[in-house]
């Protein structure tokens, strides 16, 4: 198990270098001058734009570019970003946020998601299993953005029972309602899973010969169905986890969250790779230990699966 | 508990004890797309406390329906549509779902079929003992678990308990079954099949563990199973059941030596484990049998497959990534003559089908050579190997997994036609008529999908396309050992035909002595991978030479029976 966890976080190196590099060159070579969105409508002075470059590194070529970064990086000193602000600062106002946001939205899914699922598989081809399966496919139909902004609207403006709009703060109350929404399409497709799964366990062999043991119904549910049941689940969970963190551009631009999805985008158009690439390392860093907790979740959820 | 067995004790002992278990007049109906099927109808049984009842008869018959009926566990669409059943004098046709929990698992146990699919993989063996302990009411301690473990016969049962099904050999699975079944003294256990997916001299041991542990409890004990044999050994009754009504009941010997209803009689003639001649397929024919031993001798001087010294190592995953090698096949000789049957026996993992799959040239030797009509095989370039393939045919175990679900009939069978470019489409279609002909199956078949085959068709099917190309020798990989008593013998005979008919050679991979006593001419016996013994089949089932042998052979149900010739 050492070994494997060993493995694991080696594996990070490559990853990192590769995913920065990657994205660094991506970022390099948007079309357009940096300097140019620094300096805005009003254009600078020949002067001034050398300055800025010299000061951003933007005169280097790409690899010393590449390797100042990384170099600041080790050193814990990523930069500023055009408007000044040192990036780290950034960092630590932004990833918060959109963390509590993210997981969130994820309790919201999997709590919901399983035991709404696993009530319909239980109750497979009855009411409220075929009400369920409607109503998913409906969330999975509706953009996002729509979904979104019916929810600000009758939740937010309408009723009243929350903000419409999240303040600098992104306190938890403000934050329920941008969560649900975020949360709401992975939901439909846990619940989806999740019923599946327990459908078809119900009918394995294990299962009768649980409740030919003489095990009362309730006890053959939670111990031999839903364990089994979670195996699939656990793995879409841990991917969803990573996208939640960076894909919610949409939902925070609706509820004005000032998190990640909204400063990636804003860095992207600006094109300041030192932001760009350091927002997405970090995501790529919490991917990938996403994944690894899966895998860990995996192995106590299916004893088959042993790490060496 | 101990009142009950008190109560038992004391009614054994009156002229006509009541019977544990009775249903009267029982049928069951399943929902489906096509309106209501009636899978059992009017069974009648009856167990007295103690007594062992065997219900034999072939799948889809409602033997496993009617066991599951009496403990509650229909599968959902299924229902009791009609008569009583009657535990220990209490109704529990209807019984509510609460009274069926309090009585599974105390009062009547369960050990399934499939030791592979019945244990949950996610839980350890002693949990899953533990919580049968627990949720009737016994206690449930490390100790008790492991006691109810070392009593089914399982070593070191407090370390063993800690593992995980996968860790287990099947027949290890299979006893912990039986220790969850029996764990919390049942007076009536139910056993599905218990034994069906072991190996024989696995099946041996764990009927006969079985055995003597309900008889030291005086637990009576429902046996389903396929195997006459199987049931006329182990059981005190026998009652044979056939499209869902029981034909016939009695004691068991009675019942075997003197059958009185046709289907009965067909299933006792056509038990592999009591038949003890070889088929004689060309005796039909009206042939006399010195013909037929004539014929054997005149053409057996030519081997058609010779096998020197065969060895397969395999590469396995070891500790720390080092890898091991495993040898699956271990200096294995002998030789196929044209137009006979050559088998090849032993238990799972003694390296049978790896020797199958180097015959075929689906993997490659390690050492040795495999010579085929004299020409070693490793020799062949791929132009040869694909004219090989032409000569040499398989049929596989599973007629369910090897028929390609979006294939019909026709295609399954003109596809290897097509592969080797023989004919035009009119020639082909010409040669799958005939070939369903040979096969006994209707030409009208060819438009439809396996999945509106019987198991027998399938297989029909599957050595309807080995034979598609004229092949000299065909290789069974226990091509009848998933199909049931009848269907295995009818297409036992199919192939013992197609032999005298067409001069095939077969090599027939089995697990299954009885089948090989029927079918072949040469065994050759293995155990891990290496080979043990080899000879004529009289000789080696009249004077077998090793030990493994010898268990092998007693290992066959109803091996021990005493039957009249005219049965036997």
């Amino acid at each position: 198990m050492a070994r494997f966890l060993l493995r694991r976080f080696l594996q990070l190196i490559p990853v990192f270098l590769g995913a920065t590099l990657l994205i660094y060159f991506l970022v390099f070579s948007l079309p357009g001058d940096a300097t140019a969105a620094i300096c805005g409508e009003k254009g600078c002075t020949p002067a001034v734009e050398a300055a800025l470059r010299e000061q951003y590194n933007l005169d280097q070529p790409f690899w010393v570019q590449y390797f100042l970064y990384l170099k600041g990086i080790f050193t814990f000193d990523l930069g500023t970003n055009f408007a000044g602000q040192p990036i780290t600062d950034i960092l630590a106002r932004v990833f918060p946020t959109t963390a509590r946001l993210a997981i969130m939205a994820l309790v919201f899914e999997a709590v919901f998601g399983i035991v709404i699922g696993l009530i319909a598989g239980l109750k497979k081809g009855k009411l409220f299993d075929s009400t369920v399966l409607v109503f998913s496919l409906v969330v999975i139909a509706v953009p996002i953005f729509v979904l979104g902004f019916l929810m600000q609207f009758v939740v937010g403006v309408k009723l009243e029972w929350a903000n419409p709009t999240v303040s600098g703060d992104a306190t938890f109350t403000e934050l329920i309602l941008p969560a649900l929404v975020l949360g709401l399409v992975s939901f439909a497709y846990v619940l989806r899973l999740t019923r599946t799964a327990v459908i078809e366990n119900s009918g394995a062999d294990y299962v009768r010969t649980a409740t030919a043991k003489g095990l009362s119904s309730r006890r053959v549910v939670m111990v031999h169905v839903l364990r089994n049941s979670m195996i699939p689940v656990v793995t879409f969970l841990g991917a969803d986890l990573g996208a939640l963190m960076g894909g919610a551009i949409v939902t925070e631009g609706i509820f004005n969250v000032n998190g990640v999805g909204n400063t990636l985008y804003r860095a992207v158009l600006n094109g300041e790779a030192p932001v760009v690439v350091s927002i997405v390392t970090v995501l790529i860093v919490v991917f990938v230990l996403a994944n690894l907790l899966v895998d860990l979740l995996y192995a106590w959820l299916d004893p088959r699966i042993r790490y060496a | 508990m101990n009142g009950e067995t008190m109560t038992k004790e004391t009614t054994d002992e009156a002229a006509m004890p009541r019977p544990l278990l009775e249903l009267r007049d029982l049928a069951i109906s399943f929902k489906t797309g096509n309106g209501d099927v009636d899978a059992v109808r009017k069974a009648n049984l009856t167990i007295l406390p103690g007594e062992t009842v065997a219900i034999v008869g072939e799948s889809g018959s409602g033997k496993s329906t009617t066991a599951l009926a009496a403990i509650g566990l229909l599968p959902r669409n299924g229902r009791v549509a009609g008569g009583t059943m009657l535990f220990d004098g209490e109704d529990i046709t209807h019984a509510s779902e609460k009274r069926m929990i309090e009585l599974r698992g105390s009062s009547i146990g369960m050990v399934p079929q499939d030791p592979m699919s019945n244990l949950n993989p996610v839980w350890n063996i002693g949990f899953q003992v533990k919580e049968t302990l627990r949720a009737n009411a016994l206690p449930h301690q490390k100790k008790d678990v492991a006691k109810v473990l070392t009593e089914a016969g399982l070593p070191r049962a407090e370390e063993r308990a800690n593992q995980y099904p996968h860790e287990f050999s099947g027949g290890m699975r299979q006893r912990a079954l039986i220790a969850i079944g029996l764990s919390c003294r049942p007076r009536l256990l139910i056993a599905d099949e218990p034994t069906s997916a072991l190996d024989v001299t696995v099946q041996r041991q764990i009927l006969d563990h079985l055995d003597t542990m309900t008889t030291d409890l005086g637990t009576a004990v429902l046996l389903i199973t396929h195997d006459l044999g199987l049931a006329a050994e182990r059981a005190h009754k026998v009652v044979v059941m056939y499209k869902g009504q029981v034909v016939e009941a009695g004691p068991a010997v009675e019942l075997l030596t003197n059958p009185r209803h046709p289907y009965t009689q067909r299933l006792v003639s056509s038990a592999p484990s009591l038949a003890s001649r070889r088929i004689e397929s060309a005796k039909e024919r009206g042939q006399a049998s010195d013909e037929v031993l004539a014929n054997e001798e005149s053409t057996g001087s030519d081997d058609v497959i010779e096998v020197r010294n065969l060895v397969k190592n395999y590469k396995i995953r070891g500790e720390l990534g080092k890898s091991t090698e495993f040898r699956a096949v271990d200096d294995v000789s002998f030789s196929i003559k044209r137009g006979t049957t050559t088998a090849v026996v032993g238990e799972s993992g003694s390296g049978k089908s790896t020797v199958a799959k180097m015959v075929l040239g689906l993997e490659d030797a390690s050492e040795g050579s495999i010579l085929f009509d004299g020409v070693d095989l490793t020799s062949l370039s791929r132009k040869e190997m694909f004219a090989f393939r032409r000569r040499v045919q398989p049929i596989f175990q599973d007629p369910f997994g090897s028929l390609d679900p979006m294939y019909n009939i026709f295609r399954t069978i003109e596809e290897p036609l097509r592969v080797h470019r023989i004919g035009n489409a009119k020639e082909r279609e010409k040669k799958v008529r005939a070939l369903l002909d040979q096969v006994a199956l209707p030409a009208s078949m060819m438009q439809r999908f396996p999945n509106e085959l019987s198991g027998g068709q399938r297989q029909r099917v599957a050595i309807a396309r080995a034979l598609a190309l004229d092949p000299e020798v065909v290789i069974c990989d226990e091509a009848v050992s998933a199909l049931d008593v009848l269907v295995q013998a009818q297409v036992l005979n199919l192939l013992a035909d197609l032999q005298t008919e067409l001069g095939l050679s077969y090599l027939f991979i089995t697990h299954d002595l009885a089948v090989v006593r029927q079918i072949a001419d040469h065994v050759c016996v293995m155990e891990k991978g290496q080979l043990v013994e080899s000879g004529s089949t009289d000789d080696v089932f009249d004077a077998p030479q090793t030990e493994y042998t010898r268990s092998l052979l007693d290992a066959i149900p109803g091996a021990g029976l005493m039957l009249p010739p005219e049965v036997a």
